[in-house]
């Protein structure tokens, strides 16, 4: 067996957990380009973030791999391979897929910032999966840099040992010798074994224009090679290998790939749904006893509809969304027809984030104006006839008289600030039904830990969060199960007809401060018509708001005798026309960018 | 069958800062040319329409007091020739309170005229100014005073709703207007026209119109003050007193037979039992040439739907005080029908004895009542277009 592959005492792979703005990106740029990756004309920033999108806000969507060779002070060269991992909450399910294929990590902690909420869940799953962990101090070189107080911070909050952490700047190049050194040192080899059969993990996969479906895998025994047939254990599925290769972060073709190695595969795949994340490779005609443990699938958490501004748009909505469904199994949709709106799609979603970034994508990469809906959660309804059922989507809520009771999903939520801002997140967290299971001080910060019901959260929580503390706060979430509620149904009704679109399901403490909230944006937002408009929220029959539009009081033309009769009927053609963009409600017709903008403001900005 | 008969003069001095009317500003015109083009207009609609009587005539524009009286004169007696026509048939010419033509008004009475509609449009110097006018409101009493030694029957024009207009103001002007009336005064609301010197003067921000609410307020306090002084409105801008209605504006608002003769004239007329929309070429030296070649610059008569027939006749039928009358409504269907008792229940309408018509609030808004009810209507009668 002829291998190009490493012996496995002379690989370590390790993933890098970092918030958002520590320095993760451009630490691994610095270590790529230590270890001659990429020569320095060819390095961009953030070599490893490929969208435009991730570049801009600054943080990882997709899990990404890079191959280094480094030679060490031993006189060894070793591959490292290095897991670049999303930081953020929406993404744990990429990260906990990251995590499975490493055996170390490095946490990345800013040291002007310390140790920031969204760490913690991922530096926790790091220790869930066994990983030695190498704490880095990055950004030392900046003038605000605490090294001492972070160091303090990280086994304070964390518990984790940082007596031996690596100070670095990822940006001046300080301590990256020392970081390869620790690296090669402190992290474990992985463990494999040569001989046994082909057993891999499916870490990710993604559809490339020119070699169709490409498999990123971590082979755990055995090997992978051009040629070889192999076979999903999950879906069954068996393919022949056409190409072996690897990121450096080039791509670049290989023989094989062997036990402790990552590196991607292609086997003539189109479709990517065939491709399951966290399946079993294994050799066609040598297949390994039992699978590796797989992962459970990640479950859309935030759901909302997006409908074309311009109608003529849907097509195009569906074919853009087909398209990011491809790289993104996490993402689902399906039609949806509203009477305000026109056809559209719900859209599930892991997480705001997600939401976000799909929507911008929609807008930027295929050039889409969309009107998204209020986000909204998954409730759990049970009705009386002993069903339960899922409700996606507040319109689909059976009558009451159907509804034993409703449960909603809750979170737990994990705040970490600094202590002058404590008063308002407290106040905000109990506004949004929260309940305290945590409050502690890490010297001048305080770390709160609030149970919070997810609807509370999708609409503008962390806005506010981020504008009651001046960006210094940061948050984090993990899903908390599910609990009953009394929810409520709250519809806005024009002249009395409910509008679909701005139907929500709310919490019976909050529906007439949300309602009246929606009703008096609404009040601003619909233009005087001819007649007399009623904005109200109700619950079921019970009017909980109301505001009224009084009706414009002149447009008469001055002037019509025997030679304006022909301009005013065209005139009145034209008005007709300029409808199309209208929705009647009872006598009413609404311009639908009332709509929109009713959506697109937070539900607390008045 | 009476048809009403319209003249297009298509002439100016000067272009005011608020019209988009077809008209042009021109000296030297050769009065006897156009004289003889009128009179072979004329001709033209004679032969086609042979059996008719002429109800009224109306000399607009443009400003038609700056015709020859001679001309006037050679057209009136031409018109007599060709159809017949009552000695008391209303005969209106537009004019101008400037000097050099209050001097004419003895000559048009002469030649036929017997009824002036005088463009006065405010009765303050300032306002005047603003409007463009090129006459003061020393000039404008005068008008209305020799309007009133020479004719039977006088009309004059105000506009109301101008940049920065209080209703204090509006008041003591309205009421000064009333004494000074001869029967009939016309209020129009100013209006920004497109591709006018206001237009771009408003865009640009130079001058703001007075909003919803004082605009109304203006137009309610209009109905008052004219209404106790013995002038109530017959029409959304028109106010008379008992027996001085303009003759010929109510055939066109009762969507009645007329002739539209004069560069971008339009007009109205049933041939073969259909109603058609004619339409003169508007540039006057294209009119003047088509008529001396061909004896009309009329285009192609365009007939009307019943359906376009009935929607054009409630545009203009609401606009009366007295409203529509059940009788025109021959194509009404159920979802219209709901559409007119939304709107009564909205106060905008009423139904009388024998008559629709729109309530106060409902004329102040009229655009709206009637782009509501003809809001599809095609799905209202399935009467198609028809073809002649």
């Amino acid at each position: 067996m002829s291998t190009t592959t490493k012996p496995l005492s002379q690989i370590r792979n390790f993933a890098i957990i970092a918030h958002i703005d520590h320095g993760k990106s451009t630490l691994a740029d610095r270590l790529i380009q230590t270890c001659g990756g990429l020569e320095a004309r060819e390095m961009t920033e953030q070599v490893l973030d490929n969208m435009d999108i991730e570049r801009e806000r600054g943080i990882t969507i997709k899990a990404q791999t890079v191959r280094l060779a480094y030679k060490a002070k031993d006189g060894i060269e070793y591959q490292l391979n290095l897991m670049d991992t999303p930081g953020h909450v929406d993404f744990a399910y990429e990260v906990s897929r990251s995590l499975a294929s490493c055996e170390g990590s490095l946490l990345v902690v800013d040291a002007s910032q310390g140790v920031e909420a969204q760490t913690l869940a991922n530096v926790y799953q790091a220790i869930d999966n066994n990983h030695e962990i190498i704490p880095v101090i990055n950004k030392i070189d900046l003038p605000a840099a605490e090294p001492e107080k972070v160091r303090k911070e990280i086994e304070d909050v964390i518990g984790l040992d940082a007596s031996d952490a690596v100070l670095a700047s990822g940006k001046s190049g300080l301590g990256i010798d020392d970081l390869l050194e620790a690296i090669v040192t402190r992290l474990p080899a992985p463990k494999g074994d040569t001989t046994a059969p082909t057993k891999a993990l499916l870490v990710d996969s993604w559809y490339d224009a020119y070699l169709g479906v490409v498999i990123l895998v971590r082979v755990i025994d055995g090997y992978l090679k051009k040629g070889q047939k192999i076979k999903f254990m999950g879906t069954g599925a068996v393919r022949e290998i056409d190409r072996v290769g690897m990121f450096t972060p080039k791509k670049v073709l290989l023989d094989a790939l062997g036990p402790g190695e990552m590196g991607f595969i292609t086997a003539a795949i189109k479709d990517i749904s065939d491709t399951k994340v966290g399946d079993t490779i294994t050799d066609e005609r040598n297949p390994a006893a039992a699978p590796l443990p797989g992962f459970k699938p990640s479950i859309p958490m935030v759901f909302c509809s997006l409908f074309p501004v311009d109608a003529s748009d849907f097509e195009k909505l569906k074919d853009s969304l087909g398209k990011l469904r491809l790289n993104d199994s996490s993402l689902h949709y399906e039609m949806e027809s509203s009477q305000a709106l026109g056809l559209g799609f719900r859209c599930g979603f892991l997480g705001l984030l997600h939401m976000e970034i799909i929507q911008e994508r929609l807008s930027r990469e295929f050039d889409l104006d969309l009107i998204p809906t209020a986000p909204s959660v998954v409730y759990k309804v049970y009705k009386t006839s002993g069903e339960v059922i899922n409700i996606y989507n507040p319109v689909d809520l059976p009558d009451v008289v159907h509804i034993e009771k409703i449960e909603e999903p809750l979170i737990k939520a994990t705040i970490l600030t600094p202590d002058e801002y404590l008063g308002g997140l407290l106040q905000l967290c109990q506004e949004r039904r929260g309940v305290q299971l945590e409050l502690t001080y890490v010297g001048s910060r305080a770390m709160l830990v609030y149970r919070l019901p997810l609807n509370e959260v999708v609409f503008d929580f962390y806005d506010r969060l981020k504008s009651i503390s001046r960006g210094y706060a940061s948050f984090d979430y993990e899903l908390d199960g599910y609990q009953e509620n009394d929810l409520v149904k709250m519809d806005i009704r024009v002249n009395e007809e409910p509008v679909d679109a701005l139907a929500m399901i709310v919490h019976r403490s909050q529906a007439e401060r949300r309602g009246r909230g929606l009703c008096e944006r609404l009040k601003d937002l619909i233009p005087r018509q001819m007649f007399r408009i009623a904005v109200q929220a109700a619950i079921g029959g019970k009017i909980i708001a109301r505001e009224t539009i009084s009706a414009f009081r002149k447009d008469v033309t001055a002037k019509c005798y025997g030679g304006d009769i022909t301009r005013k009927k065209k005139l009145l053609e034209k008005q007709k026309k300029g409808k199309a963009k209208m929705r009647m409600y009872g006598t009413v017709e609404i311009p639908q960018s009332a709509f929109i903008n009713a959506l697109k403001m937070g539900d607390d900005q008045r | 069958m009476n048809t009403a008969l319209y003249i297009h003069w298509p002439f100016c001095a000067v272009k005011c800062p608020y019209c988009d009317f077809n008209v042009h500003v021109a000296q030297d015109i050769d009065q006897a040319r156009w004289a003889v083009a009128y009179r072979r207009g004329l001709d033209h609609y004679a032969q086609l329409l042979p059996d008719r009587a002429i109800s009224s005539v109306y000399f607009g524009g443009g400003t038609p007091s700056l015709m020859a009286a001679e001309t006037v004169a050679a057209i009136i007696a031409h018109i007599k020739a060709l159809w017949p026509l009552a000695p008391q048939a209303e005969i209106t010419l537009e004019a101008n309170p400037t000097s050099t033509e209050i001097e004419k008004f003895k000559a048009f009475r002469a030649a036929g005229i017997n009824r002036l509609s005088l463009g006065i449009q405010a009765l303050n110097d300032q306002a005047l100014k603003f409007l463009g006018r090129k006459h003061d409101a020393a000039a404008a009493h005068r008008a209305i005073e020799t309007a009133r030694s020479v004719f039977d029957r006088f009309s004059f024009d105000l506009i109301a709703a101008r940049p920065g207009q209080n209703l204090k103001d509006w008041e003591d002007e309205l009421k000064q207007a009333a004494q000074l009336s001869g029967g009939h005064l016309s209020v129009y609301h100013l209006t920004i026209e497109r591709n006018t010197p206001f237009y771009f003067q408003h865009a640009q921000g130079l001058f703001n119109l007075p909003d919803d609410d004082l605009s109304a307020d203006l137009y309610e306090r209009t109905q008052d003050i004219l209404g106790a002084a013995g002038l109530p409105t017959y029409e959304i801008s028109n106010h008379a007193a008992h027996g001085h209605q303009s003759a010929h504006n109510l055939a066109y608002w009762h969507y009645r037979d007329y002739i539209g003769l004069g560069p971008g004239a339009h007009g109205r007329l049933t041939l073969n039992g259909v109603k058609h929309a004619t339409r003169e070429h508007q540039a006057p030296p294209v009119w003047l040439d088509r008529v001396e070649n061909s004896g009309s610059a009329a285009h192609a008569f365009e007939p009307l739907s019943e359906q376009m027939q009935f929607e054009e006749s409630l545009m203009v039928g609401l606009r009366l005080s007295e409203g529509i009358s059940f009788s025109s409504f021959s194509v009404e269907g159920e979802t219209f029908e709901k559409k007119i008792r939304t709107l009564i229940a909205e106060g905008l309408l009423e139904r009388t004895q024998t008559h629709l018509r729109a309530t106060l609030a409902g004329r102040m808004k009229l655009n709206a009542v009637i782009g509501f009810l003809l809001a599809d209507s095609q799905e209202q009668t399935s009467t198609g277009a028809q073809t002649v």
